[in-house]
């Protein structure tokens, strides 16, 4: 009796996982299945939930045109202003908390310039970028990328810095490493799990970027969100090169994702912890 | 042999003084406790001298060289903080040897000097583990090891015992003592407890308000403090101050009406009549003998330690512990008891400034005899 009831528990509680999984796994698995579907199979009514085949040439074209390029640029881009980003954000927010530079209100003029909205900042700079000759580069979407995620930076590893108990610090100094060497050898394992957090969530907010790279390219270094609206066109749709460039723009992100979570999840608790 | 010498230090935040014009010479190899309230400006002034905070005037010598405008890692002092400040990421055995990789130590003697220390504080086991694996007695010794391991010319405590609890940490304070003594070294010790000032320096400097207020061995401290803040503050339960008259040169007028002889055979304690502080430490009292002078002392409160028993009662104003043997009280009723007092070993003190004007007729002796 008892031991049915256990089951019967058990199998509760895994049909719900599988719901839930299935809920959220779906719209990923839709968008695969239309990349691989014909085009008959993707207006088909009533839908078709499993494709017949696997179509793969809209991989090959995407290739082949060297339209998954775009993925690559994206990858660049957001790859080295998150690089740029965490380098210059952790020094600048170490600098603040410990040194209170720029006193009580540097801080919050930061993180202030997140809350621009981008749209308003993104034809200013189409035209400084203009007369730097720098539109259509990966040093200038590079350079905005930077920009735009530094306040998301400072502001947040500002937080995990200030956690770092200060007598950690002192005694390695006291042991004979310079300030340098305390930001890297004390400081830095100390927020590891912040400032992996932070990395992903900054290299996700330049991986989804539509706006800016709409604006500041041309053809050279179009990201991967760009190339995707390319084939929706005012006199046709091609829905099977959407979704392959949609999954060659999941992918990428779900690899970085999946190799950090245990840093995720322990940076997101550990912020939430401090609330 | 490396001296430190503090000459008029002083450390200001804005408009508060932490550290008014401290001067201070140590000794080679010598064992000093800085103690006091909290506040009163002894971790500021451990802090200044380790150089994490910057003295305001003043200079600070190690060894006959300034070492005021040096950076910390350039002092060549090591330091024992309050929260033991293990670094979580690196096992026991990596703690240890942090000082000694950031100077560059040659991998064998590294190896050979964590290990050394690690048998003197008796953590040899707990060399590959992490700091969350250790209890707080452990992690302490792993935090001293990691300033013994550094050939320093200084040795700096900051409250190390102060988040033990109390068993462990008489354990330690003992350990502490036999390891300068094994050591050699010149320690510096904050601490706001009287016990671990009185056990454990060769030389207690009591510092209030960033000023030192009387330095020296302990029991000379001890037994002759010099104002009443010193006599309160040294001792447990604390010295009792009771407002007395002196008159006619031989009675001491008590603020109920009572009266005790101000006499030491064959004379009077040789101060001028009028208004004193009356310093008499609880262990000051005994039973009254037969035909002797006594207090007649109303206990209200009595509180047995197993050794000694704590009794309670109030002269007028004041009030007043007396320390008597386990079984001289009764601690479940209020009674009545005639107390004696060893007046040779009390002190009277000032009104007004509160500065001791006669410590006892022993210290005024040896003190004689010394001229």
């Amino acid at each position: 009796m008892r031991r049915w009831d256990r089951g019967w528990r058990l199998a509760v509680r895994l049909a719900c996982a599988i719901a839930v999984a299935v809920l959220f796994v779906f719209p990923i698995y839709w968008l695969a299945a239309i990349s691989v579907k014909t085009p008959e199979e993707i207006f088909a009514y009533p839908p078709v939930w499993i494709p017949s085949g696997i179509q793969i040439s809209s991989y090959i074209t995407l290739f082949r045109d060297g339209d998954a390029w775009a993925v690559w640029n994206s990858l660049v881009t957001a790859g080295i202003s998150t690089i740029l980003a965490m380098a210059i954000g952790f020094i600048a927010s170490y600098s603040i908390v410990r040194f209170r530079t720029g006193g009580d209100h540097l801080s919050i003029w930061i993180i202030s310039q997140r809350m621009i909205p981008p749209i308003c900042v993104a034809f200013p700079v189409f035209l400084l970028f203009v007369s730097l000759r720098i539109v259509d580069t990966y040093i200038g979407l590079i350079a905005l990328y930077t920009a735009f995620n530094l306040p998301y930076v400072i502001w947040m590893m500002r937080g995990y810095i200030q956690e770092i108990p200060l007598e950690l610090e002192q005694s390695a100094l006291v042991d004979g490493l310079t300030r340098w060497a305390v930001l890297w050898k004390v400081v830095m394992p100390m927020a590891r799990a912040g400032f992996f957090a932070t990395a992903v969530f900054t290299f996700i907010f330049s991986w989804n970027d539509f706006l800016f790279a709409l604006i500041l390219t041309r053809s050279e270094v179009i990201t991967y969100p760009v190339q995707v609206t390319g084939y929706f066109g005012s006199q046709s749709t091609f829905w099977s090169k959407i979704g392959a460039m949609s999954m060659l723009g999941v992918l990428p992100m779900m690899l970085v994702v999946g190799t950090m979570q245990r840093f995720i999840v322990r940076g997101i608790s550990m912020g939430a912890v401090k609330g | 042999m490396p001296e430190l010498e503090i000459r008029n230090v002083d450390k200001h935040y804005g408009e508060t003084r932490a550290v008014s014009d401290v001067s201070l010479s140590v000794g080679s190899g010598q064992f000093i406790v800085l103690v006091g309230p909290s506040g009163c400006g002894k971790s500021t002034l451990l802090r200044c001298i380790a150089g994490l905070e910057e003295i305001s005037s003043g200079d600070i010598v190690l060894d006959g060289k300034s070492i005021a405008s040096l950076a910390p890692r350039d002092r060549n002092i090591a330091m024992v903080f309050q929260s033991y400040a293990l670094y979580p990421y690196l096992t026991v055995y990596e703690n240890i040897a942090f000082g000694l990789r950031a100077r560059k130590t040659e991998e064998k003697t590294l190896d050979r000097t964590v290990k050394w220390a690690a048998d003197l504080l008796h953590i040899r086991d707990y060399l590959s583990r992490y700091p969350r694996e250790l209890s707080g007695g452990q992690r302490q010794r792993v935090a001293i090891g990691r300033a013994i391991v550094r050939d320093a010319d200084l040795f700096l405590f900051d409250e190390p015992l102060s988040n033990l609890d109390a068993k462990l940490r008489d354990g330690m304070r003992e350990e502490i003592k036999r390891l300068h003594r094994e050591l050699g070294k010149t320690f510096i010790y904050v601490t706001h407890d009287q016990i671990e000032a009185m056990t454990l320096a060769e030389r207690i400097v009591l510092l209030r308000d960033g000023v030192i207020e009387q330095q020296g061995a302990p029991l000379s401290l001890f037994e002759r403090p010099a104002n009443t803040f010193v006599a309160g503050f040294l001792g447990s339960p604390s010295m009792n101050f009771i407002r007395v008259r002196i008159e006619n040169g031989e009675t001491i007028a008590l603020p109920d009406g009572q009266q005790v002889s101000a006499r030491i055979d064959p004379d009077g304690i040789g101060l001028p009549n009028g208004a004193y502080v009356w310093g008499v430490r609880p262990e000051h009292f005994h039973p009254a003998e037969q035909g002797g002078d006594s207090i007649d002392a109303a206990f209200d409160v009595v509180q047995p330690t197993g050794s000694r028993t704590y009794g309670s009662f109030a002269l007028g104003d004041a009030h007043v512990v007396a320390e008597l043997d386990a079984h001289a009280l009764d601690p479940s009723a209020s009674q009545r008891f005639a107390l004696g007092v060893a007046l040779a070993r009390t002190s009277f003190f000032d009104t007004e400034t509160g500065k001791a004007v006669w410590n006892g007729a022993q210290a005024e002796q040896e003190s004689g005899n010394n001229r």
